[in-house]
Order: C-alpha cells, then structure tokens, then sequence
C-alpha cells in the first residue's frame, strides 16, 4: 500500500468503519446505561428555587466556591483544553467542509492562522494536565492504563493534524493519512473508555441535580 | 440472616441503577472529589479519595453490567470481588466517609459519590463487613430501641424531670396532636436541656404536640450501616406511632442522620409515601419564627458562630432557617469559612462516630473544624445535631480549645419569657 491507497483508505472504509463503531457504540453503551432505570422516590418533594436536573447540568461547568484554588491547574487546564478542542474540530475549515460533506451542515470557520494556535496552546494544556496526573499524588495513584491512552488517543489527533497543516516530518499525504487514521482510533475507542464522558456527564449532572432538587437543594 | 459475600455481591447487583452506571462511566479520575474530602485534605493520603471508596463497587458494575466488562470476565481479564478486599474497603467506606456529601457537591461531571457510598454500603453490610461499632448500635436499636440502650423509663424520668423544673406537662401517647416529637439517644442521656426547650417552645406557639411511647427515638444506624432491612424496622416504629396518634407532623431532633432517615429515606424504605409530613425541629422553628409563633428576648453578646450540620444543609437543605434564628437571639454570629451548604463536617456523621477504631483518623481530620474555629475565633459554637456537638466537643477537647458548643434550639428556648405561660 502506498501512501495515496492509505489515504484512500482511511477517507473511505476506515472512516466507514470507524464512524459505524462509534455510532452503534454510543447507541448501544447509552442503552446499557440509562436502561437500568431507578427508582421513584416516594419522600415528598420539597421545592426549592435553582435546583433541578437541568440547572445542574450548567451549574457544574463553573467551579464551586473555594475548588479553583485548590486545584487551579485541573479547572484551568481543562478549560483550555477542552474548548481548544472544540474550536479545533468544529472552526477549522477543511473539518467543516468534510461535516457538511457527511451531514449536509455547515458554518463559517475561523482563520487557518488561529486555529493554528489554538492546536499549539490544546496540546501545551494537555501535556500541563498530563505532567500534573504524574505529579499530583492523587491524580497518580487514581490513573490506570486507560488514562494514559485515552489522554494518548486524544493528543495524537490534535499533533498529527498540526504536524500535517505545517508540512513538518512527513510528506502531507502521509501525514494527513495518519491524522485521518488517529481520529478514527479515537472515534472507536470513545464509547468504550472514560472518553465516554462526553455522552454521560449530561445524564449524570442531570441525575445528581434531580435527586438533589427533590431535597430542594440546588447542587 | 448470615453475611456472606455471595450475598453481598447480589446485593451490590441489586443497587446498581441507571445513575450509579452514569456515575461510574463519567469519572475521568480528574481527583477533584478528593479536595472536598476533609479525611484527604488533613491526612494527604490519596486512598482516601472518594471516588476510590467506591473501586469494588465499580468492578461489579462493570463486570455483570456492561457488555465489554462480561466478555473480560467470560475470558478471565478481571478479578472477582474478594472478601479480603472488602475488608480493606471497610475503613475507606464507614471510618473515612461521613455521608458529608462534599464530594457529590463538587465533581466537575456531576457524579453524585455520596449516593454511591450510601448503596455500596448495602453490600458492605450484607457481606458482613460494616464496623463492630455501628453494627452493635444498629442491633441495639432493633432489638432494645435505641443505639444507646435507651428504654421508654429513661424517657420518662425525663419527662417527669422537665415537669418538675419548668412546671410543663410532657405529653405522651397524645391522639390527635399536632406535633410528634422525637428524640436521639444523646438527648436522652446527654442533653436533657433540649425536652425542655422544645415544651417551652411549644407552649409558647400555642401548638398540640406528644411524645410516643413505642416510638421516642429518631435516629436509626440501620441507615449508617447500609442495611435497608434493619433501617426499616426502625422507621416503621415511628410511621406505625404517627399514624397510632394520627399527628400531622413528626419533629425529627437535632440529629442529621435522623432527619435523612426519617425524611428521604423513611417513605422508600416502607415502600409508600407517609400520611404525615416530617420536619427536622429547626425547620419548625423557622416556620414558628415567620408565623410570629416565636417570640424571644434579649441576645447573646458573646462572638458565636454556627456549625451546619451535613444533613440538615448539603443532603438536607435547611440552610436558611438557622441563619434567621440564630439572628434573632445572638447580637455577635460571625459566619466561618465554607459556611452553609459547603460547610464541612465535624468528621463523625454517617455512622463514623460510633466507629471506635476510626478515633484517630477522625481527630485527625478534626483540623479542618480547628481550621475554620480559629479563623473566627467564637467564643462559642453552635449547632443543630446532637451527634455533631459531641464529636465537635471531643475534637476541641483534643486540641485544647476551650470553646463550648451548645444546641441552637436550646439556645433558642432560653431566650423565650416565662412570662405569659
């Protein structure tokens, strides 16, 4: 296989395959999850202004009183991180136009030049975030082979599609073959690790906020 | 019954729901949860972050209810559930987790810990491996009536007691009252001051209320130890005494658990909703006090600041209600830091008190409350939980700090006249 059938490849049935796993993996672990149900609370409810399920889904995108100080590189890290993320995905013109390929959707994007910079400053706050899980004794003793990975899985992405828009290492076919390969690991290992978050922290915020609300206190 | 692990794994089976699955898929292991948990914040340890509390329980989840975990386990890739392992976890889940629920307050997924903590020890119980400690308080209270070994004559010398001191008839087995009043063993035996209170209180707003015969004590360590079977025998004591006296409210004491057993978790544990409603007493106090029921006189001039029991604001909500009465007797209530719903624990709630190998853990984690008590520097505290000023005045007794706590709705009596009785 030379370069062009690589890319080839992972353009067409690599992504075929990639994107089916993750989706029938979403449907499927959504499923084994919020099927188990629970049950009725039969306490009477006690109400209280700012506590529900929904609140708490936004409420807990911001730090409670006194945490940013005590963990600043874990909220500010992850801030950076997590939206440099998503500017880089959803901003970037070539992705918008393989979306609006695959989707029919499509909006404006940002300058190549600022996305440029906001791969740089994703993958500093990521390799912040990883030295912090080496070095903060909590953070170590809880990490196991799969916050390694996925952390792995995630940066490969953000780097490759970097190194391939600066024309650095590789020729660019080769390099954007890797790129495309990189995001369909992730695509297949999403549903399947703690990079499943993604999906379930809606539905766990909005669980911890309606068992809370009936108690009538907003958390 | 005989606690076994078989019987401890079905158990945890049979906890597991769609929230705990959510929970569990959503950690990212970011570690926060451990900075809100004062038994990792004072010792530094990282065995004691909360999430880790919960490892066997997540082991279980992922080997029986999700497709990738049954295949490892069908293939021999993950390890059972041990009885040796449970047994480590005993001190992570009862002497270092006080139900305080900090950690569900801050988790950045929103994974609510603390409700895991409260299933998981379902199974700990189960399979015999809750603390000697908490399992005599629970087999006292089913089998004499309360934790403590209290029986219905101590209550009664109490009673007469209170007669005798203050001139006002204690009722009993009243029908037809408007209040139920319960109490905790540690009233009973340590703070008699609060009967007191509380028949002043009543006479004063003019309200029916009765003390029962076959249901005086509130609290109930079935709840503490995580065996749903035992807690309910408890709380049917109480419902079956309510509906006997066809009360219309039942008065949970300055007790934190009490409350959540009675309140939250009373009706799921009987399987149908009460026919009465259940209020903590500073709840009624709060209602007393905007209904103009309550009228007091003259203030405490000393600096007192006031200690939020867990239950009664994190997992309770009654977070208000003591700020108000506390204002309306005290010219000097100073707030301390995390005051209010993040107020943190006095290291002794959810059964942790009565753990006596867990002494020093929880003297140790007692700095945090020294932590807050010399940033005000009150000459006195105040709480609302007879549980919480007993570990309170332990903890200051250790560390040589000579700051007495008292209980607010005592606090709240002394200041009502005589007069017009």
């Amino acid at each position: 296989m030379n370069e062009l059938q690589f890319l080839t490849w992972v353009r067409g049935p690599g992504l075929d395959l990639a994107v089916g796993i993750f989706l029938l993996g979403v449907v499927w672990r959504l499923f084994e999850i919020y099927s188990l149900g629970r049950k009725k609370d039969l306490s009477a409810p006690r109400h209280a202004a700012g506590a529900s399920g929904l609140h708490t889904v936004f409420r807990r995108s911001v730090p409670p009183p006194g945490m940013l100080k005590r963990s600043p590189v874990s909220y500010i890290g992850g801030y950076i991180f997590h939206i440099g993320l998503a500017i880089v995905v959803l901003l970037f013109a070539p992705h918008i136009l393989l979306i609006a390929h695959l989707t029919g959707l499509s909006w404006p994007g940002l300058p190549s030049q600022f996305i440029d910079l906001a791969a740089v400053v994703t993958m500093a706050a990521m390799v912040v975030m990883l030295v912090d899980r080496i070095n903060k004794p909590v953070k170590r003793f809880l990490s196991t082979f799969e916050d390694w990975f996925t952390w792995a899985v995630t940066f490969l992405p953000v780097l490759t599609g970097w190194v391939a828009v600066q024309h650095l290492l590789l020729p660019y076919t080769t390099m954007l073959a890797l790129h495309i390969l990189s995001v369909e690991i992730l695509l297949v290992v999403l549903p399947f690790t703690k990079l499943f978050h993604a999906f379930t922290l809606f539905g766990s915020r909005w669980y911890n906020g309606k068992v809370n609300a009936h108690k009538g206190v907003p958390v | 019954m005989t606690a076994t692990l078989e019987k401890g794994i079905r158990v945890l089976k049979e906890v597991i729901d769609a929230p705990i699955a959510s929970y569990f898929n959503s950690c990212v292991h970011c570690g926060l949860c451990a900075e809100a948990c004062l038994f990792y914040t004072e010792t530094g340890d990282p065995k004691y972050t909360p999430i880790h509390k919960l490892e066997p329980l997540r082991r279980v989840y992922e080997q029986e209810y999700t497709l990738l975990g049954r295949l490892k386990k069908m293939v021999g890739l993950s390890r059972a559930v041990t009885d040796d392992e449970l047994d480590e976890w005993q001190e992570l889940v009862y002497n270092s987790c006080t139900l305080c629920g900090r950690c569900s307050a801050v988790c950045p997924v929103g994974n609510d810990i603390v409700y895991m903590v409260r299933k998981f020890r379902e199974g700990m119980s189960a399979s015999g491996h809750a603390p000697a400690g908490i399992k005599g308080a629970v087999n006292r209270t089913v089998t004499i009536g309360s934790p403590m070994g209290v029986k219905l004559p101590a209550v009664q010398a109490q009673m007469k007691h209170v007669e005798e001191d203050y001139g006002i008839p204690i009722p009993l087995d009243a029908e037809g009252a408007e209040y139920m009043v319960m109490l905790s063993s540690m009233e009973i035996i340590n703070f008699p001051e609060y009967l007191a209170a509380v028949a002043k209180i009543m006479r004063q707003a003019g309200k029916t209320w009765t003390l029962c015969s076959t249901a005086f004590e509130a609290t109930n360590a079935g709840i503490q130890i995580g065996n749903s079977d035992l807690a309910k025998v408890i709380v049917s004591r109480i419902v079956e005494g309510a509906e006997k006296l066809k009360v219309k409210t039942v008065i949970s004491p300055e007790c934190g658990h009490a409350y959540t057993a009675l309140r939250w978790e009373g009706a799921n544990l009987i399987g149908r909703p009460f026919t009465f409603n259940v209020k903590h007493i500073i709840e009624v106090l709060g209602e007393f006090q905007a209904q103009g029921l309550l009228k007091t006189e003259g203030f405490e001039t000393d600096k007192l600041t006031f200690h939020d029991p867990c239950q009664l604001v994190r997992r309770g909500g009654v977070i208000q209600q003591p700020r108000k009465l506390m204002n309306m007797v005290a010219k000097n209530f100073v707030e301390m830091p995390d005051a209010g719903y993040m107020n943190w624990c006095c290291g002794g709630g959810g059964g942790a008190s009565a753990i006596e190998e867990g002494e020093e853990l929880r003297l140790e984690a007692f700095k945090k409350k020294k932590f807050q008590f010399d940033t005000v520097k009150p000459d006195r505290v105040v709480t609302a939980c007879a549980n919480c000023r007993i570990v309170l005045e332990e903890g200051l007794e250790h560390y040589q700090m000579d700051i007495p706590v008292v209980g607010l709705t005592e606090m709240i009596a002394e200041h009502i006249p005589d007069k017009g009785a």
